[in-house]
């Protein structure tokens, strides 16, 4: 099993290498083939590690090499493979690969193909290390190769500066985290002495972490949610999110909604044990997921853009995950987080066959009746657009559903702002499908020309991930009904060995009704967006149409962004020009070039000391041996 | 005996070189090679005999207590092979530019590299002087005969500061000096005497002796004279003040101030720590504003050092490990980083940010080897520039945790300044000055490969050259009592 769990990891990487080292002699198929070949290879590595893990529960961990050692300091290359990561190593590989199939298709007329697949595979394998890894260093590794890699994809038409802004602004945001990170782990090795996963969650560390002060704990946890808030787009930091959608589309589907950004979830899954022991950061993570959800879906409810509105989806149903994370209910974040990767990057793809179709087109404005012309992709976007938006029985329903009964059980207040989040998310979610698919078409002529289906090897990626985004959720049926069903082998019982269980007490008439409840209420804001958009064919207003109070606070986007750019950024900016001007300039090196010109004009002055007659050199003399003696003496 | 190749072989180089004309890129690369390949030599000898110190002594100035000492650990070796690492390559990427007297440069440029090896492995206080002397020689040359404008005022500048620097070097160690018991300038007389001292006057040995090196290298506020040296300066002149000449001084805290007065360190090193954490982020942030991308290298170059110091004066095996490691990235990355810079400068004419643009679409292979060259800079992990700087924040961490901190800030600042510049030159449209670029040539391909594969490689699999110094790390922190 060591090495399967090694090729899981390396196959991408050896394919990049090949790529990478002979792009020259490779042709767009075979190109195609070796980066496609690579995650599949995992993929199957992947099917023999779950297996291994479902059939027998276990931490295997798998050394490579050792890293970084100095001193006390040692940091070793290794796996660690348990059911979470195998969790994570399905659906990265699973769905890495199948958008790696409709990468083919969506970037074959593309200059860069070659370039944009050897990123594609260095992005999988720093997303594999990042899951894999036994210690805090080696996951930071991964953390920040898929920032770097995405950073990469973003700028991938690096001719328009509108991009390279985005792409930085989104490593810059990054690193914001990932200085948590960094600080997360110098605080743990100098109070524990130890980066490493098993030790300090499993073994002879434990007692050491637990019985550091509450204070230190709740900082180094703290830290974490830094990192993580960075990596997964939270409040603060999430305003980098919508703008990476510079990428190719496939690239917002793999890391921008199933994979990277979920990193933080996986970050705060993995060390759990630590939240458990700071309930304040736990209580902060459900505020910052809640927030974060929220205005995520709020912004979502305005776009025009095929692609933001997406991507603001992708921002408040992380905030979701963030919430169950914060409440305690690690397997149903977990969950929602397999779920949505099926279903978001099945809607990306979607976004991206008919961004394909429409030869570039995103707003949403300008589309219109394509679901004659797409039928497929269509009929795909439907499934994921039912699927997200929580309808029974497809996957979003069950992973939600599982977060929402959390919610109900510690605190109702959050399962109302989350029942909130999934009435504004059906709703954003149709509005896109009614105007992208239903009505006329309000393109150009050019455009109406131009529309055709995506070939097969765009279609079956989408027909796969939709048939997962319906199955995708039985593994988790709701608690109750599986216990009066007495169905067992759900994803709770199986992630418990790793993150335990999260009591849930609700009785069977208790959770039918609100899961009843809530799913009439969102096929009613379905239906309310269909008499909106479809029979009173109602369209966002133009750009130059202005917006007034609520409306435009939103489709401002709350105007953070602006926040960010006239006040951080720019203070920034202005005090470093201040330090430059004032300090450097003035100051600084002011003071040393007078200090040149006071020793020139005192040795000026030294110099007529200097007269040449022998006198006064006695005279000198006399007096200062006259004057060492006296100090001597 | 087998020590003191190090010192001949430049030394001879330089000689050679002086006399043999056109040849003198020939003779002088020839030189260095084999220096490198003797250095590494060295290093087989060094691992496979038990990292046994190499030693050699002669009496020198008897009258003086000056001895000519030398001595080849860990710690030095680490040094050794940055500067026989270095010098091939800073005098491989001068070989197509137009230098008129190209023998005197090279001739020069061999002997500061003998200089600058004297001072890795001089064992004794007033040898170490002297080479830290004789190195500043060929470089002041250096940059006055073939420097850019202003050449006369900036060295003049940078010569004198330098040199006030070093008197007060030299006043410690005279100090020490008349403390010891045997009247000896050799580093273990100097050790003994510093360590009797009492905690004030160690306190006021260090405060000489620091300000030598905080000059060097150099830290806020006294670091005035580097953007200007580093701007008018030669390709090959930068590359060598900045990859090799300012480790002399972050060498100096490791072997000639941490041990000698160690309870000082221990009472007032915060200051000192304290200067340089300042002078990461002040650097930093003055790198964000920089237009031109030649000083922006030099104020980055001022925040990676100000890190090294404060890592090393942390004096735990963490951070002077790091400080070594980050010794030997910072001084591949810099030949890196100023090649760039040569490469565009000789096409285009400028280096002024705005101007340029887009040349990655012109030269994809030059923007790839560049993207790599700014990602060691600013740390990514799998980079050399990772391992050194982690372990120097590591290392300042456990010395004090909010001065740690801070210094962290700086890996976002890093990607701010470092990110910037490459975007502004490398990405968007090819603009105004940019359009004059043309594809590097063969030989620039090659010195920029070699870069990037050191700095992956060392990145990937840092372990044999952390192993280099550890042992010598430990036993020189053993037994201090700060």
């Amino acid at each position: 099993m060591d090495l399967f769990i090694k090729i899981a990891a390396f196959a991408p990487l050896v394919s990049f290498l090949v790529i990478l080292t002979c792009y020259k002699w490779l042709s767009k198929t075979l190109t195609a083939v070796v980066a496609c070949l690579g995650v599949f290879t995992s993929f199957v590595c992947a099917c023999a590690i779950f297996y291994d893990q479902y059939t027998n529960p276990h931490t295997a961990v798998v050394s490579v090499y050792e890293w970084i050692s100095s001193g006390t300091f040692s940091s070793l290359f290794n796996f660690l493979i348990d059911r979470l990561t195998a969790v994570f190593l399905m659906f990265i590989t699973g769905v890495g690969f199948l958008i790696h199939l409709f990468s083919v298709g969506y970037m074959w007329e593309d200059d860069g193909f070659r370039r944009f697949f050897s990123y594609l595979n260095l992005f999988t394998f720093f997303m594999l290390v990042l899951v894999m890894s036994d210690s805090f260093l080696i996951t930071f590794i991964g953390w920040e190769g898929v920032g770097f890699c995405s950073f990469m994809l973003i700028s991938f038409y690096f001719k328009e500066m509108k991009n390279n802004d985005a792409a930085k602004k989104a490593f810059v945001m990054n690193r914001i985290g990932d200085f948590g990170f960094l600080m997360a782990m110098c605080l743990l090795f100098v109070n524990v002495g130890s980066l490493e996963y098993h030790e300090l969650f499993m073994g002879e560390k434990l007692p050491v972490l637990q019985q550091l002060s509450p204070g230190l704990l709740s900082l180094i946890a703290g830290c974490l949610v830094l990192g993580a808030v960075g990596k997964s787009a939270q409040i603060p930091l999430f305003t980098w999110l919508p703008d990476a959608m510079a990428a190719p589309t496939p690239v917002s589907a793999l890391i921008h909604a199933a994979t990277m950004v979920t990193a933080g979830i996986y970050l705060i899954a993995r060390t759990h044990s630590l939240f458990e022991l700071t309930p304040g950061i736990s209580m902060l993570v459900v505020t910052i997921g809640t927030a974060t959800s929220l205005i995520g879906a709020a912004i979502g409810l305005l776009q025009t853009d095929i692609k933001k509105v997406l991507a603001y989806s992708t921002v408040s149903q992380l905030g979701l995950m963030f919430m169950a994370l914060g409440l305690g209910a690690y397997t149903a974040a977990i969950f929602h987080v397999v779920t949505h990767a099926f279903f978001k990057a099945l809607l990306f793809l979607g976004s991206g066959s008919v961004i394909h179709a429409m030869s570039g087109e995103q707003d949403i404005r300008r589309m219109g009746g394509l679901r004659k012309h797409l039928p497929i992709t269509y009929r795909t976007f439907l499934i994921g657009s039912l699927a997200i938006s929580g309808i029974p029985p497809l996957a979003g329903f069950f992973s939600k559903d599982q977060i929402l009964a959390s919610a109900m059980e510690s605190a109702p207040i959050f399962f109302v702002l989350g029942l909130g989040v999934s009435l504004m998310t059906a709703f954003y979610m149709f509005r896109l499908v009614f105007l992208t698919f239903f009505g006329e078409f309000r393109g150009t002529e050019d455009q109406r020309h131009h529309l055709h289906e995506s070939p097969a090897i765009m279609t079956i990626p989408l027909i796969i991930l939709a048939a997962l985004s319906i199955v995708g959720g039985w593994v988790g049926i709701p608690h109750a009904v599986a216990h009066a069903a007495g169905i067992h082998g759900s994803i709770d019982a199986f992630l418990a060995p790793v993150l335990g269980t999260f009591e849930l007490n609700a009785s069977l008439g208790s959770e039918l009704l609100t899961m009843s409840f809530t799913t009439l209420l969102i096929i009613a804001v379905i239906y309310y967006a269909y008499q909106l958009y479809v029979k009173n064919r109602v369209r966002p207003v133009r750009d130059t149409e202005e917006l007034t109070g609520a409306s435009r606070l939103v489709a401002g986007r709350f105007f953070i962004d602006e926040f960010y750019k006239n006040y951080i950024v720019r203070a920034n900016d202005k005090f470093a020009e201040l330090l430059e001007k004032v300090v450097e300039g003035r100051l600084l090196d002011g003071l040393v070039n007078n200090v040149g010109v006071a020793v020139n004009s005192v040795s000026g002055q030294l110099r007529k000391i200097q007269s040449g007659q022998l006198e006064h050199y006695l005279v000198v003399f006399v007096l200062a041996v006259a004057a060492l003696i006296a100090i001597l003496i | 005996m087998l020590i003191l190749p190090i010192l001949i072989i430049p030394l001879v180089t330089a000689i050679l070189t002086y006399f043999s004309g056109k040849n003198a890129k020939y003779v002088s690369l020839a030189g260095s090679l084999l220096n490198l390949a003797y250095v590494l030599f060295l290093l087989y000898h060094y691992n496979t005999n038990g990292q046994e110190t190499l030693t050699f002594s002669m009496p020198w100035i008897p009258q003086l207590g000056a001895n000519f000492n030398l001595m080849l650990d860990g710690i030095s070796l680490m040094l050794t092979i940055l500067s026989s690492i270095v010098m091939p390559m800073v005098l491989y990427a001068s070989f197509n530019r137009d230098y008129p007297d190209r023998h005197v440069l090279y001739a020069l440029m061999m002997l500061m590299d003998f200089a600058m090896a004297g001072s890795f492995i001089a064992a004794d206080g007033f040898l170490f002087y002297v080479f830290w002397e004789i190195a500043l020689i060929p470089i002041y040359f250096i940059c006055l005969k073939w420097g850019g404008e202003g050449r006369q005022r900036v060295t003049l500048k940078f010569f004198l500061y330098t040199m006030v620097g070093s008197l007060f070097m030299l006043f410690s160690f005279i100090y020490l000096y008349q403390h010891t018991a045997d009247h000896s300038f050799a580093l273990q007389s100097l050790y003994e005497a510093g360590r009797a001292l009492p905690v004030t006057q160690q306190g006021l040995v260090f405060a000489g002796i620091f300000l030598a090196f905080a000059i060097k290298m150099p830290i806020f506020p006294l670091h005035t004279w580097q953007p200007e040296t580093y701007y008018i300066a030669p390709t090959p002149g930068a590359m060598l003040l900045s990859g090799i000449m300012l480790k002399m001084a972050t060498y100096g805290i490791i072997r000639w101030l941490i041990p000698i007065v160690p309870q000082g360190v221990g009472e007032y090193g915060i200051w000192a720590v304290g200067f340089a954490v300042v002078s990461i982020l002040y650097a930093s942030f003055i790198s964000i504003v920089q237009k031109d991308y030649k000083r922006l290298i030099a104020f980055a170059s001022i925040a990676h050092v100000g890190l090294i110091a404060a890592g090393i004066l942390s004096a735990n095996v963490q951070g002077v490990q790091g400080g070594l490691v980050e010794m030997l990235s910072h001084g591949i990355n810099t030949v890196g980083l100023f090649f760039v810079y040569d490469i565009i400068v000789t096409r285009t004419g400028t280096s002024d940010m705005d101007r340029l643009g887009g040349i990655r679409d012109i030269d994809p292979r030059l923007g790839f080897m560049f993207l790599i060259i700014v990602l060691s800079v600013v740390a990514l992990p799998f980079t050399n520039g990772f391992v050194g700087e982690f372990l120097l924040i590591i290392g300042l961490f456990q010395y004090h945790q909010i001065l740690g901190a801070l210094a962290g800030i700086s890996i976002i600042l890093g990607v701010v300044y470092m990110f910037r510049s490459f975007q502004k030159m490398m990405l968007g449209e090819v603009k105004d000055e940019a359009v004059l670029y043309k594809k590097q040539t063969r030989q620039e391909t090659l010195l920029l490969l070699v870069v990037c594969v050191l700095i992956v490689g060392f990145g990937v699999y840092p372990k044999p050259i952390l192993a280099i110094s550890e042992k010598s790390v430990m036993e020189l922190l053993q037994g201090l009592k700060f």
